[in-house]
């Protein structure tokens, strides 16, 4: 190509958009359709032609696809094929073999491209708004030239089945049984292509000179999204994103033997000091916050704000959905009220708000939940807020819990204007929660920045053993604030600390004078939740140091205290405008915390995920001894999941 | 990518249900983004590269198994496009000026956020043959590739990209 349409070729590159994944899915299941079609008219001798399109292909196909983007096996053209077809029986133990196929030339009639081209159109007479197209080339496609299609301009607003053909490829997984039936607890659920996924781009908190800059601000987060995403890459067989490795929702994805708070206090924080795992000569302060239990949890009113566009309809998504809040609901009792919203397309509420023990009301409405259409979110969560309104009565809690595979782009025009319209529903009292499900246009950074403006949390489920985990377990600490705002900040002593470094938060940072301003949102926590946050510090004359101390600049701290610190803390009691101060100086005898080598191991896990420099020589290995050694009582397996996970991602990075 | 797709060709041809998948998914994004540089619409280039896909059963048939897949789909692309331009145009002037093409019209106006920049603009104020060309070029193919997919000679496409690279020149100076 010549040089000066370069530049042309640049900016047209830049300006094709990525394929919509609806559409995409769309037109590929009806590709398949018409190939099965095809294989039924044409060919009686093969067997594959009335397999239901299940899990299986996508698997193969995301299979090869992680194959070939990893490099996890140098393979041959030969040599995948064969993998290809010696999967196939392994997936779907019941499925006769597969007829190995050789591959040899198409013996073919002369192609047809050349003549009226792929598309006869029937053009007389034909308004706008139906012009039917006809593919006629084949019976196999006859149902193809039947349905009108919509005119460009109704065509945004149409449902993806409204297109030819796609009723029934939507109708595929609709006229599945329902949940009951469906086995989808497994700990290996399809991972769909990584397409239009998008994770935060935050770069790890370089090293900081105590010197220069003594203080750390920062939101606390309990968010564990990105645990469950990293887990679901693993099983699926590849590392995780690195932007979606967030170190700080790994960490407080475990639960810890913190110290309960006294009687009256919203939360405990407590200080520990030990050694770092990765680095003999640096230490690590660890910061634990410990959010009270109340005794008796207020009634709550939850508007299950539900996606239901086309992208849902996966196994792993709008059926993992109604499992999941089947479980939560036994979870919720007669005070507690539920109403349902869907947004597809065009809003509606499905469900008017209804007591918790009427189970079979509830059931009947999520069951009736359809999978189909562009996702209209602003709508959908304006519904939803209203609902929640209308909801609310004194000393009750109200969330509006949003149910999402991240496709949240049709009508928001405006993501300033989504995020300032969830921070004044805020301030009236209705949080925002975020369940994400599915990967494959999953949205990372925009679920965690609603929850982030809705004072909520941003979970991910990828198995009916996570829901469990986040909405029967935990469900109090998810739904029920019990401090609203919390901020931490750390000054670190020149005198004692040469370096430190947050590990994680890297999406939470405050400005120093953020702190104090009462009016800049940060994290909240719910009952019974626990933070954790970890700094490493280079002590005063360690070995370990990177920089240089300054040879004309100030000099050393006149402090004479040994002290490594000073920890300051902030929150809001909900619903109130004044923050309250909790102080606590970090000393450098401080004892370890109980549980803080599985803490550490998991920070230093993440930081391997993410090629960090700064755990050195460490590795996947040391981290998984560590694990190990510091598993403790486990009661529900979840750091031995971790110790797993671990052993899947060494394999994978090497 | 170690299958190539070619051998997913010719394996979806003998009815391998799971090669052919595997190279809709692969071919789908390629499809689209030629339809793209074609029209110059989101909408039209999703409708197009559906239609196209769902046909693909049936084509596959046709193809001979010689060169690359891609410049056999590229053809079909291409042909699909001019089938959709020669539609429109037959509305335009069925509709006189006015009516459904003006509705149409001013859809796509309205698409204009999706319509992206002026060259895209430009593109369209191109003859079907110079755009044609000129979307291979930019869609990364050789112009001997453009070549066999146009089913003219090499010769040919080098006029024509010489030729749409003057006409876009007056366009831009026509513009300031």
């Amino acid at each position: 190509m010549s040089d000066d349409l370069d530049d042309l070729k640049r900016a047209l590159d830049a300006s094709v958009p990525t394929p919509d994944a609806d559409k995409k899915a769309a037109a590929i299941a009806l590709a398949m359709k018409n190939f099965d079609r095809a294989q039924e008219s044409t060919d009686d001798t093969r067997q594959t032609s009335d397999r239901p399109a299940g899990g299986l292909f996508r698997g193969v196909r995301n299979m090869f696809a992680n194959f070939s983007t990893r490099g996890v096996m140098g393979a041959t053209t030969a040599l995948a094929a064969v993998t290809l077809m010696a999967f196939i029986p392994t997936m779907q133990g019941h499925m006769p073999e597969l007829p190995g196929t050789p591959v040899q030339q198409v013996k073919a009639p002369e192609p047809e491209y050349s003549g009226g081209g792929l598309l006869s159109v029937q053009s007389a007479g034909q308004g706008a708004t139906s012009a039917p197209m006809m593919i006629a080339r084949d019976a196999a496609s006859a149902d193809l030239a039947t349905a009108p299609r919509p005119a460009p301009s109704q065509r945004k607003m149409a449902p993806a089945n409204m297109y030819s053909g796609g009723a029934g490829n939507s109708g595929v997984l609709l006229s599945m049984p329902q949940a009951e039936s469906m086995p989808i607890i497994n700990d290996r659920p399809v991972m769909q292509e990584a397409d239009t996924e998008a994770f935060p781009d935050a770069d790890a908190n370089p090293i900081k000179v105590t010197a220069e800059d003594p203080v750390s601000t920062f939101s606390i987060d309990v968010d564990t999204a990105s645990w469950s995403i990293l887990r679901n890459s693993l099983t699926g067989g590849v590392l995780p994103p690195e932007g979606s490795v967030r170190i700080e929702e790994m960490v407080n994805y475990f639960s810890y033997d913190y110290p309960a708070p006294d009687d009256g206090q919203a939360f405990a924080s407590t200080v520990g000091v030990q050694q770092t795992p990765w680095n003999a000569d640096t230490q690590l302060v660890h910061i634990a916050l410990q959010g009270a239990l109340p005794a008796e949890r207020p009634p709550m009113n939850l508007v299950f704000l539900i996606d239901t566009s086309g992208s849902m309809n996966q196994p792993n998504k709008l059926p993992l959905l109604k499992q999941s809040f089947r479980l939560m609901l036994g979870q919720l009792s007669a005070e507690d009220s539920v109403s349902v919203v869907t947004y597809a397309g065009s809003a509606g509420r499905v469900l008017d708000p209804t007591p918790a023990t009427e189970r079979e009301t509830i059931l009947a409405a999520l069951d009736n939940l359809r999978a189909g259409g562009g996702t209209a979110g602003q709508a959908g969560l304006q519904q939803a807020y209203s609902t929640a309104a209308e909801m609310a009565e004194e000393g009750e809690v109200s969330r509006v819990i949003l149910a999402t595979d991240g496709d949240f782009n049709i009508g928001i025009n405006d993501p300033e204007e989504l995020e300032k319209f969830i921070a004044d529903k805020r301030e009236d009292g209705t949080y925002l929660s975020v369940l994400g499900f599915g990967r494959g246009n999953l949205d990372d950074a925009t679920m965690q920045s609603l929850a982030q403006f809705g004072n909520g949390m941003a979970a991910y489920i990828d198995t009916l053993a996570e829901a469990q985990k986040v909405l029967v377990d935990q469900l109090t600490g998810a739904l029920v604030p019990i401090a609203d705002d919390v901020k931490i900040q750390v000054e670190f002593n020149p005198a004692t600390v040469a370096e430190y470094r947050l590990i994680g938060y890297e999406t939470r940072a405050l400005r120093r004078e953020d702190f104090n301003n009462d009016a800049v949102d940060a994290g909240e926590i719910g009952a019974g939740h626990q933070v954790t946050a970890l700094y490493e510090i280079t002590p005063v004359g360690s070995p370990a140091r990177l920089t240089d101390p300054l040879r004309y600049g100030e000099t050393a701290a006149v402090s004479d205290s040994d002290e490594l610190g000073f920890l300051r803390l902030r929150y809001k009691a909900p619903g109130e405008d004044e923050s309250q101060l909790i102080e606590a100086p970090i000393s450098a005898d401080q004892a370890p915390l109980a549980d803080a080598q599985f803490a550490a191991a998991i920070a230093g896990f993440g930081q391997l995920l993410r090629g960090s420099d700064y755990v050195t020589d460490w590795n996947f290995a040391d981290a998984i001894s560590l694990a190990q050694s510091a598993r403790g009582e486990d009661t529900y397996g979840y750091r031995q999941e971790a110790v797993t996970l671990m052993r899947l991602a060494e394999s994978l990075s090497r | 990518m170690n299958v190539t797709d070619e051998a997913l060709a010719k394996a979806a041809a003998q009815g391998d249900r799971a090669a052919f998948s595997v190279l809709v998914e692969r071919l789908y994004d390629r499809i689209f983004g030629l339809s793209f540089r074609l029209t110059g619409s989101r909408a039209e280039a999703e409708d197009l590269t559906q239609d196209i896909c769902a046909a693909l059963p049936t084509k596959l048939q046709s193809w001979r198994g010689d060169g690359k897949i891609t410049t056999w789909l590229y053809r079909i692309t291409v042909n699909a496009s001019r089938d959709r331009f020669r539609r429109r145009a037959t509305h335009a002037k069925a509709a006189e000026g006015w009516g459904d093409w003006e509705l149409a019209r001013q859809a796509d106006i309205n698409e204009s956020a999706e319509r992206a920049d002026w060259l895209l603009e430009a593109m369209c104020a191109l003859p079907e043959d110079l755009r044609e060309t000129l979307a291979l070029i930019l869609d990364g193919q050789s112009q001997s590739d453009a070549a066999k997919v146009l089913d003219i000679s090499e010769g040919t496409v080098a006029w024509r990209v010489s030729e749409c690279k003057k006409r876009l020149k007056a366009i831009k100076e026509a513009e300031v």
